[in-house]
Parts: C-alpha cells; sequence; structure tokens
C-alpha cells in the first residue's frame, strides 16, 4: 500500500482528536482525544520508519507510548482529584484559572 | 608645638564622644568632669601654643598643621588644616577660656536635669565646631565649623524640646530651635555664594592664598573692585545670619529658649561672635571694598540702636540680654565697617567676658527664684544672692562703659575710630551706648533693688547659688574688670599683638584710604569723657525712673504709650516677617508645592503610569477565560498559520 494512505488516515485520525479536545466538555473524553492524537503520530512514524526502512521511527514510537501511559497515570489521577471536589469532570465548570 | 594644633579641637570632640556614647551611664560628676576635663585640656593646650606664638617676631606669627588632604578634584583641592595666627588664636583663647568657666557653671546649674549628659556632649561638639571654624586655615573648613555650630545652637536651643517657650505667641522650644537654624539658613547660603565667588576669582579656597592674591591687587589691581563688594556683601549676608545682624536678627532673642549656659556660651560669648571673626579675617578683601565697608557699618550701628532700644521694654532678663548681645555685635561690625578691625576683635573678647558674665549671673537669678525670668517679678535680691549681685554688677558696668572696666576700653575704641571715620555716625553710637547703660541698670535696678515683688512660695526657696556656680562668676567678674587692661590707647598692646595677622597680606608700599587722619589725644580723652557721661546719665535716668520714684517708669510707658507699645512689640518685626514671608511661604508651600506640584505632578505621574497600565490589562486579561479549550483553540490557529507560511513560501 502506498506511503500516502497511511499518512492520510493518520492525518484523518489527528483531526478528530484536535476536534475532540476542542469541542468536548468531558475531561475523559478530552483525555481520549489527546491519546487519538498521539497515536495518529505513531501511525505517521511507523508508516515512514517502513517507507524509508529506518529503525529509528519504530524506536521513536516506543518512547511515545511510554510517555503516554506516563500521562495517562497522572492525567487520571487529576482528574479524579478535581471530581472528588467538584463533582463534575466538565471542563467549563472548572475554569478557575483566570482574572 | 606645631604638631600638636590638633589637638585643641580634638579634646572637645573626645568629650563628645565618651560623653555622647557613655554618658548616660555615668554620674553627673563622672559627666561633667569629662566634659569640663575637655574644654580645659584645649585651653591649657592653647595656652601652651599662646606662649610659643609670644616667643616668636611679630611678623612670623602664624602656626600652620596640615593633617590630610581633604579634596582633590581637578584644580580644587581643599585640605584639612589648622591655622593659628594671632586672630585665631585670640579667639581659641577666648573660646576655650570663658566656655572651660561656663562648663563649670553648667555643671551646678544643670544639677539634677533630665538629658545631663546629652547636654554635656552637645556642649562639647559645640566647642569642637566653634574651634573648627576659627582654626580652620581654608574657607571650606571654616564653613564645616560655621554650619557645626549652627547644629548644636539648634540642638541646645531645642534642649528642652517638651516645654513651651512663650506662652503669647506659643513658640515651643524646638520650635525656637528650628526658627533659629532656618533663619540661619538664609545667611549661610549668602557665605555660601560667596565662597563660590572666591574660589571663581582666586582659583583656591586656602586662606593664604586668596589673601595674597588679594592683597596683590592692592599694588597692582587685578581683580575689580565690583568684585571684592560682591564677595564682600555676600560674605557679610553670611555674618548677619549668624550674627544676629539686621535683617537676620530675629532668631537670637528666641534662642533664650535653651538652658542659660547655652545662651551664655553660644548665644553670647561665642558662636554670634563668629560673623565678626569672619570680617575681620576677610579684611584684606572687605579693605578693597568701601562700598561693602560702609554698608557693614551702617548695618552694625543700625542694628546696635534698634536691639538697644528694644531692650528698653523687654521684661525677661534673658531677653534683655539677648538684645544686648545683639546690640553689642553691632558695634562690633561698626568697628569692622570704619576700618578698625582689631577694635572689633578687642570688644568681642571684652563681650566675651562681661556678657557670658551677665548671662551666668542671670541663671544664677533664675536658680535662686526657681527659674523665674520675668524681672517685673524678682527685686530686692541684693541681700540675698550677695555674690550673684556684686558680679552682674561689675558686669554690668562693664557693659555700660564706665571707666576703667573693660567694656570702657573696648567700646572707647569702636567710638574713636568710628569718630575719625564719621562724626555722624559717632553721635549715634554715643547714643546708643547711652542706652546700653540705661536698659542694664534698670535690669539690675528692677532684679537686685526695691522691695521683692515674688511670690512667697519662691521667696521661701531664695538662695544664693553654689560655689561651682558662683567661681565662674567672680573669674569673669574679674576678667571684666581687668580684661580691658589689655587694650589701653596708645599702649594698645592688643593691637600690637592683634595687627600682624591683618597687616601682613598688605604688600609694601601699598596706599590704603582708610585711617587717613589720626585725631589728636586731647581731643580722644574728651570724647572718653564725654562717653563716660553718657553712661552715667543712662544710669542716672534709670535710677530715676526705676528705683527713686516709684511709678515713673509706668507714667512715662503711658504718656509715650505709642512708642511704648512699639517698643514692647518689639517693632512688629516678626509679626512683619509673619505676614510678609512665613505666611506666603506656608501658603505658597500648601497650596502650590503639596496640592498642585506634590499631589497632582508627581504622585499624579507615579499613579498615571500605574493606571494607564492597569487600564490597559483590564482589556487585555479578557484573553485568559480560564477555559482550556480556548487556548488550545489559539494553539491550534498558530500552529495553522505557520504550516501555512511554511507551504505557501
Amino acid at each position: 500500500m502506498p506511503l500516502v494512505y497511511y499518512l492520510l488516515l493518520s492525518a484523518i485520525l489527528f483531526g478528530i482528536g484536535v476536534a475532540g479536545v476542542l469541542l468536548r466538555r468531558n475531561a475523559i473524553v478530552i483525555f481520549m482525544s489527546v491519546e487519538l492524537m498521539l497515536n495518529a503520530v505513531n501511525l505517521t512514524f511507523v508508516a515512514f520508519a517502513a517507507h524509508l526502512k529506518n529503525l529509528e521511527g519504530q524506536i521513536f514510537v516506543f518512547f511515545v507510548m511510554v510517555v503516554a501511559a506516563a500521562e495517562v497515570a497522572v492525567g487520571l489521577a487529576l482528574i479524579v482529584a478535581i471530581f472528588r471536589v467538584k463533582a463534575t469532570v466538565f471542563i467549563d465548570e472548572i475554569n478557575l484559572m483566570k482574572w | 608645638m606645631q604638631n600638636y594644633l590638633w589637638l585643641i579641637p580634638f579634646f572637645p570632640l573626645l568629650g563628645f564622644v565618651i560623653n555622647g556614647l557613655l554618658g548616660r551611664n555615668f554620674s553627673e560628676k563622672a559627666v561633667g568632669a569629662i566634659a569640663a576635663g575637655a574644654v580645659l585640656a584645649s585651653f591649657v593646650t592653647a595656652v601652651l601654643t599662646f606662649t610659643e606664638l609670644l616667643g616668636l617676631s611679630p611678623a612670623s606669627r602664624v602656626l600652620t598643621q596640615t593633617l590630610y588632604q581633604w579634596l582633590a578634584t581637578g584644580n580644587f583641592g581643599v585640605e584639612v588644616a589648622f591655622r593659628l595666627d594671632t586672630l585665631s588664636m585670640t579667639m581659641v583663647l577666648a573660646v576655650t577660656g570663658v566656655g572651660f568657666l561656663i562648663h563649670v557653671y553648667s555643671v551646678g546649674y544643670m544639677h539634677g536635669e533630665r538629658g545631663f549628659s546629652r547636654f554635656f556632649s552637645f556642649l562639647n561638639l559645640f566647642m569642637f565646631a566653634m574651634l573648627l571654624l576659627v582654626m580652620g586655615n581654608n574657607f571650606l573648613l571654616m564653613f564645616v565649623g560655621w554650619e557645626g555650630v549652627g547644629l548644636c545652637s539648634y540642638l541646645l536651643i531645642g534642649f528642652y524640646y517638651d516645654r513651651v517657650f512663650d506662652e503669647t505667641t506659643g513658640l515651643t522650644c524646638a520650635g525656637a530651635g528650628t526658627k533659629a537654624f532656618i533663619v540661619n539658613r538664609i545667611g549661610d547660603f549668602g557665605f555660601l555664594l560667596g565662597m563660590f565667588l572666591i574660589f571663581a576669582t582666586f582659583g583656591s579656597l586656602d586662606f593664604e592664598t586668596v589673601f595674597s592674591k588679594a592683597g596683590a591687587s592692592l599694588t597692582t589691581p587685578q581683580v575689580s573692585t565690583a568684585t571684592f563688594t560682591a564677595i564682600a556683601l555676600l560674605l557679610f549676608i553670611g555674618a548677619t545670619g549668624k550674627s544676629a545682624q539686621l535683617p537676620l536678627y530675629v532668631w537670637l532673642p528666641d534662642a533664650m529658649a535653651g538652658p542659660t549656659p547655652v545662651s551664655a556660651l553660644i548665644h553670647a560669648a561665642t558662636m554670634v561672635t563668629a560673623g565678626v571673626y569672619m570680617v575681620a579675617r576677610c579684611s584684606i578683601i572687605y579693605l578693597q571694598a568701601p562700598i561693602a565697608m560702609e554698608v557693614v557699618a551702617v548695618v552694625g550701628l543700625a542694628t546696635a540702636v534698634f536691639a538697644a532700644t528694644m531692650a528698653i521694654t523687654a521684661t525677661d532678663i534673658k531677653k534683655v540680654l539677648a538684645y544686648s548681645t545683639v546690640s553689642q555685635l553691632g558695634y562690633m561690625f561698626l568697628a569692622c565697617g570704619v576700618g578698625a578691625f582689631t577694635a572689633g576683635i578687642f570688644h568681642l573678647v571684652t563681650h566675651a567676658f562681661f556678657k557670658a558674665l551677665l548671662f551666668l549671673g542671670a541663671g544664677s537669678v533664675m536658680h535662686a527664684l526657681s527659674g523665674e525670668t520675668q524681672i517685673t517679678k524678682m527685686g530686692g535680691l541684693r541681700k540675698y544672692t550677695p555674690t550673684t549681685f556684686w558680679t552682674f554688677l561689675m558686669g554690668g558696668i562693664a557693659i555700660a562703659g564706665i571707666f576703667p572696666f573693660s567694656g570702657f576700653f573696648s567700646k572707647d575704641e569702636i567710638l574713636w575710630k568710628t569718630f575719625l571715620h564719621s562724626p555722624v555716625l559717632y553721635v549715634i553710637a554715643l547714643a546708643a551706648a547711652g542706652v546700653t547703660a540705661f536698659y542694664m541698670f534698670r535690669m539690675i535696678f528692677m532684679t537686685f533693688y526695691g522691695a521683692p515683688r515674688m511670690d512667697a512660695a519662691v521667696m521661701h526657696h531664695l538662695h544664693e547659688s553654689p560655689k561651682v556656680m558662683t567661681l565662674p562668676l567672680m573669674i569673669l567678674a574679674g576678667l571684666s574688670i581687668v580684661g580691658g587692661w589689655i587694650g589701653i590707647p596708645h599702649l594698645n598692646q592688643f593691637e600690637h599683638w592683634l595687627e600682624p595677622a591683618m597687616a601682613r597680606f598688605i604688600p609694601e608700599g601699598a596706599a590704603l584710604h582708610a585711617e587717613a587722619h589720626e585725631g589728636s589725644f586731647g581731643l580722644e580723652v574728651g570724647l572718653m569723657a564725654v562717653s563716660v557721661l553718657v553712661a552715667l546719665a543712662g544710669i542716672y535716668f534709670a535710677y530715676q525712673m526705676y528705683l527713686a520714684k516709684a511709678g515713673a517708669a509706668d507714667r512715662v510707658a503711658a504718656r509715650l504709650s505709642g512708642i511704648y507699645n512699639l517698643l514692647k512689640r518689639k517693632y512688629y518685626v516678626d509679626e512683619i516677617y509673619d505676614a510678609l514671608f512665613v505666611r506666603p511661604l506656608l501658603w505658597l508651600s500648601e497650596n502650590f508645592f503639596w496640592k498642585i506640584f506634590d499631589v497632582k505632578i508627581i504622585d499624579g505621574t507615579v499613579n498615571g503610569s500605574a493606571k494607564f497600565f492597569g487600564g490597559v490589562a483590564s482589556v487585555l486579561r479578557r484573553w485568559q477565560t480560564g477555559i482550556v479549550q480556548n487556548y488550545a483553540v489559539t494553539l491550534v490557529l498558530g500552529l495553522i498559520v505557520i504550516l501555512g507560511y511554511l507551504l505557501m513560501r
């Protein structure tokens, strides 16, 4: 399959992720959208690695996945903590960082 | 001995440091011993130096010592250097000698006062500054001393800072100190300008350099008369402030708010004579500025008359003496103005003796009367305080100018030189001398003679002062009697001694306009007799009005009520200054400098810049919505713009 298919799929996944982050209210959904964006990037890495016969892209994906796993742990902990205080995970109700 | 000149001002400085830092832990005796001992040490050093000076030939009687270079910038250099010629030697001896007696007296007078050690540390600081003033070898060092004595004067006038001085005007002691300080500032401004002009003209502030160049101008004119006149007048403005001459004398009567020994030391014997010393020091400049000399003479004489008349109606014993001091200082300036600088310094010295005596005597009277200062509430003290009475009487006779007391010789020297200069000035000065005798004996009669007028409670406590106070009185009384004999006309030792200090800068063969004619000896003796008669007439009038006929003074006051009130209210000068300067300045300060310049312009600029950024921020801060998605949108938009730019390139 030509490279361009992978890249197109990756771009579509990334766009869906961005749209999810920008448009959804639920912090957990936003979180999942972020994961989607990360994996879109991973797909691009892998596609290029296969196309160029170069392992570095594959290796980089592992790093991304490790970071993403760590991020999930921290992010979910934050969401749980916020939920305990505010009894909500809708981010338009927890917009405290403002004037 | 030359290398020990610095010791003379050093001892009082040491006394100030010790008493100032540790004095509150010491007993009164220890504080007094340290303070008086420091001044005594200075006096002894001064006497030793004096004997050394006497051993030199008259022309070479100048000792100098340079401690170190204080300032050195480009062509301007100032050294911390001391100069002891016959003029400053005279001043140093008078200052330390009289100062020591007053220190001893103060130990008794200030006994039990709060701030005893503070008083003595200030007094020693004053001695240090005064010695710096008279011993400095350049104008700047002299100015440092000049300001130093002003500071000490301020501190000591306000010594009773929590008391009200004048019930009628509500002037506090602290306020009196502030008044003295501010009025002196006006004079100091003139002194500073004079110094600038001296530096601009002669390129130095060193006495030797400046006066040599000024003296050289006598034979080969290099500096214009106008410049000399300007320098002389500017320096004289400084002298009018420090020495309480018209129009800046107003601070001295209120300076009596300080303890009496302070009035004796600072506001009679030493500090206020600094102006006379300065004019005598700069005689070579004044001699080349005839107009300035005339101004000095006229201002001095006007002050002498003006202040003497105000002393007639004053009822506060210290204020009578204060006006008397202003008046006598006027005489000294009159002497300088007519070119008789040595006569001016001579009167300065004798005045230091008898005026210190009179002030200390007044302090002794107040001590006896539980602090009463109104002579209307005294009377008959002769019996109760005999030592004070006799010494006070000696001082009174001396200032009135009766032969052969010291005041006679010095005042007569001035009158004689004035007569040679201008008979018109002489007549006025003679009249002022009569008024001096009158008010002085009015005070003596009201204080020591007649029936006692004090309250029973005060009467009960009446007592002569302790030995530590009366002993200085007796020594000063002795000096008031014999002090004038150093300057007996025609064997004038004093003039021979002092003259070289002034004449050394006059080059050989230079023609001076002054001293055009010498009067005959017979005329001089005749005028002496006249001045003694005038003084006796003044005393006689005082006797008639205040002692012989009861109520005579009140009748005269009632008949001449217009003049009486004018004098009583001190010619309304304080009121006029208040309306002319103080109030407009206060109004301007409040309504312009404070409410417009400070509030609107200075605060306005600061607050305005804060308001500006606050306003801008209040618009920009809307950007920070607190909604993370808004920030993310911005991020994405930025990303699109960058990507777009990269693709379109």
